[in-house]
């Protein structure tokens, strides 16, 4: 199926080309934006933003490879990231991932049975001061414990509940 | 992947957690700088029902706060940062924000403004510590060019967690030192790029901005002059090697963050094929505060004065009791950096073992390491026989110190660290984060990793410390950026260091008992340490 903006992201995206000289400096930002409407960055996708910046297809595949927040396959509800790097390492950043993929159910690189949570290992996420932490869709969570852990997983289910 | 399994974590012992604070919100005041002993626990605050956005914690990291300061030190950079909401434009302005900007840009020449930014000798601020009025001097533009302005605000350095306190508690001193630069060097234009991961900070400029140019104090007359200024923020997805400063130009462009053969410096061919000045965020927040004191007052603050001039932030993090970002004078000891501002060593039974000094691809410094300067004219002679860890940190005494200052971001490691397993955590890193253009940094940065494992694994050799050190040497030097030394430095100055350890890995292997994490699983349990 072809892919189509909202009317609403469409504007994001005027506001967004209006920021700079050229047409092909605004693919980040409105990968962005399409990745944000359908979660992931699909072949349709791809095809869209190729026609829209005038670029071919390869040009635009190559971008969204190179970053790792772009996600080339369908991930869960929300997505957490495990930050892994040293400082979050030395304050138990591995217990804190393995918690989670006792909690919920595989391996970092998988998604729950219940599609609510995808969990990946990052690499530094700028919070060795608060480690450990793990990010979780846009949002950080600091100075993390196991407890606080399964409070944020409850917090997020339930979030998902009432909606 | 390497991630060999540790006894699973029972959810059922979790004690309640936590000798750590809990979160705080921008509004509250530092936490006090007494220690906090390790077992003291403070109750955690629960997470307010039905708000998923964890506000306080991603705006106000805990420990950003000011720290026990030297008497009389008054903060420059972070001097609004706990003052609640002081990222709103009307609180920022009520305590000085744009006082500078307006009388820089209707009173002052971009000669004067320059002048006063070389005067300060202000060392870059992200990692590479190039003075940034002399790169404002590399400026030349042709006819029909137009010059720009871009705020590296990628932060991606591992242990470095700095300037994202600027965007989220400050963000009106960064926009004011845009404006004061985009006049002094005749840019019109400046975009902000920073890390998708940091979605909450984008959205806080964003807002910031947005105030701004409501007032008009960006956009076409900033303060009535007309010089107009345009300021946009540009979202990143995720690559370490775009805080390099053409790879973040390759990537504002839309393209793959891949680092450009220089020459050209962006000074000459930047953006867009026109000149550009690539800063830091930090460099820039402190451009209002150096023209307000004058370039040369403000370079006196420092310790290290004339040559590094100012104040600067400084991270910690790690084993130590209040990581956090601190406000110091450049030219503070690492010996102070831990005990005074960090709070000292995490356990007070486990004595520290060695601390990388600025981000992770800087070498380690081990604090029962002398230095040995015993010829008089040698910059660190004053230290002869002292610690590592006594000189100042500065950008050249670091790197006289055969180590870099780099984002002046501590990573604190105590006596449990296995140094191999650290090495082996951050060789990782680097693997995930080569942009494989050059064949030494893709592939050697892989075999770092491979020949780490089997040591680790104890299927290594000692030959394997040598063939260690072999990769790392032809890396160095080979490839188009710094990324290669980057991550070639640390491993040798790991190798060098804590040779024993590696030999004694490479004999035995590292075992589960000794991998670093191991140690800090209490902290998470609650159980005894």
């Amino acid at each position: 199926m072809a892919f189509a903006l909202t009317p609403e992201r469409e504007k994001e995206v005027d506001e967004l080309l209006s920021r700079y000289p050229t047409k092909r400096a605004a693919l980040i930002p409105i990968l962005w934006v399409c990745q944000r409407q359908i979660g992931w960055v699909s072949p349709e996708v791809i095809q869209w933003v190729a026609d829209r910046l005038e670029l071919t297809t390869a040009q635009v595949k190559g971008v969204v490879t190179f970053y790792t927040m772009f996600h080339q396959e369908p991930v869960g509800e929300n997505v957490i990231w495990v930050c892994r790097t040293l400082s979050c390492d030395l304050r138990g950043a591995k217990a804190i991932q393995e918690h989670l993929e006792g909690k919920l159910g595989c391996h970092a690189g998988g998604t729950s049975e219940d599609g609510k949570f995808t969990l990946l290992k990052a690499e530094c996420l700028a919070a060795c001061g608060q480690a450990p932490m793990v990010q979780i869709n846009d949002d950080y969570h600091e100075n993390l414990t196991l407890e606080e852990v399964d409070a944020i997983l409850d917090r997020y289910a339930s979030e998902e509940a009432a909606q | 992947m390497s991630d060999e399994k540790d006894p699973p974590s029972d959810a059922e012992d979790v004690k309640a957690a936590a000798e750590k604070e809990a979160p705080k919100p921008a509004a509250e005041p530092a936490p006090k700088p007494t220690s906090v002993a390790p077992k003291a626990a403070t109750p955690s605050t629960p997470p307010k029902a039905g708000s998923i956005a964890p506000k306080p914690s991603s705006i106000a990291p805990k420990a950003s706060s000011i720290a026990p300061q030297a008497t009389g030190f008054k903060p420059l950079i972070s001097a609004r940062y706990d003052i609640p909401d002081a990222h709103k434009l009307e609180v920022a302005e009520r305590h000085g924000a744009y006082k500078v900007a307006r009388r820089a840009l209707m009173g002052m020449t971009p000669e004067k403004l320059k002048e006063e930014v070389k005067a300060a000798s202000i060392r870059g601020r992200g990692g590479a510590g190039f003075p940034a009025g002399v790169k404002w001097g590399f400026l030349n533009p042709g006819e029909g060019e137009q010059v720009y302005l871009v705020i590296n605000g990628d932060e991606s350095e591992p242990g470095t967690f700095k300037d994202r306190t600027i965007m989220n508690l400050d963000p009106h001193r960064l926009i004011e030192g845009i404006l004061i630069t985009c006049y002094a060097i005749g840019a019109h234009r400046c975009w902000i790029y920073v890390r998708g991961e940091l979605a909450h900070s984008i959205k806080i400029l964003d807002a910031a901005l947005e105030e701004a140019r409501k007032k008009g104090y960006v956009g076409a007359r900033p303060f009535g002059k007309p010089h107009e200024i345009e300021i946009f923020t540009h979202t990143g997805a995720g690559a370490y090697i775009c805080g390099e400063e053409t790879g973040l130009l390759n990537s504002l462009e839309g393209r793959r963050g891949e680092p450009r053969l220089k020459p050209p410096f962006p000074a000459i061919k930047g953006a867009f094929d026109m000149p550009t000045i690539v800063n830091n965020i930090e460099t820039i927040a402190a451009v209002p505060d150096i023209i307000e004191m004058g370039g040369e007052s403000w370079n006196k603050l420092s310790r290290l004065s004339p040559g590094d001039g100012g104040t600067r932030l400084y991270g910690i993090s790690g084993h130590v009791k209040k990581p956090g970002v601190y406000e110091a004078p450049v030219g503070i000891s690492m010996r102070d950096l831990i005990d005074e501002y960090g709070g000292g060593m995490l356990h007070d039974d486990r004595p520290l073992k060695g601390v990388i000094p600025g981000g992770s691809s800087t070498p380690v410094l081990r604090p029962d390491w002398k230095v040995d300067a015993p010829n008089e004219d040698h910059p660190l002679h004053k230290w002869h026989g002292m610690s590592e860890i006594d000189v100042p940190m500065g950008v050249d005494t670091y790197r006289a110190l055969g180590t870099m200052l780099g984002t002046c971001c501590a990573i604190v490691m105590d006596s449990s660290v296995n140094m191999v397993e650290a090495t082996r955590n951050l060789m990782r890193f680097y693997k995930h984060e080569s942009c494989g253009q050059c064949t030494p940094c893709r592939e050697g940065s892989g075999w770092l990793v491979d020949v780490l494992d089997q040591i680790c694994s104890g299927k290594g050799s000692v030959e394997d410390v040598e063939t260690l050190a072999d990769i790392a040497n032809n890396m160095m030097g080979n490839t188009i950026c710094a990324f290669a030394d980057g991550t070639a430095m640390p491993l040798l100055g790991m190798v060098q260091k804590y040779r024993e350890e590696f030999v004694e890995a490479a004999k035995a292997g590292t075992p589960l008992d000794v991998r670093h994490d191991a140690s800090t699983r209490d902290l998470l349990e609650g159980a005894t340490a």
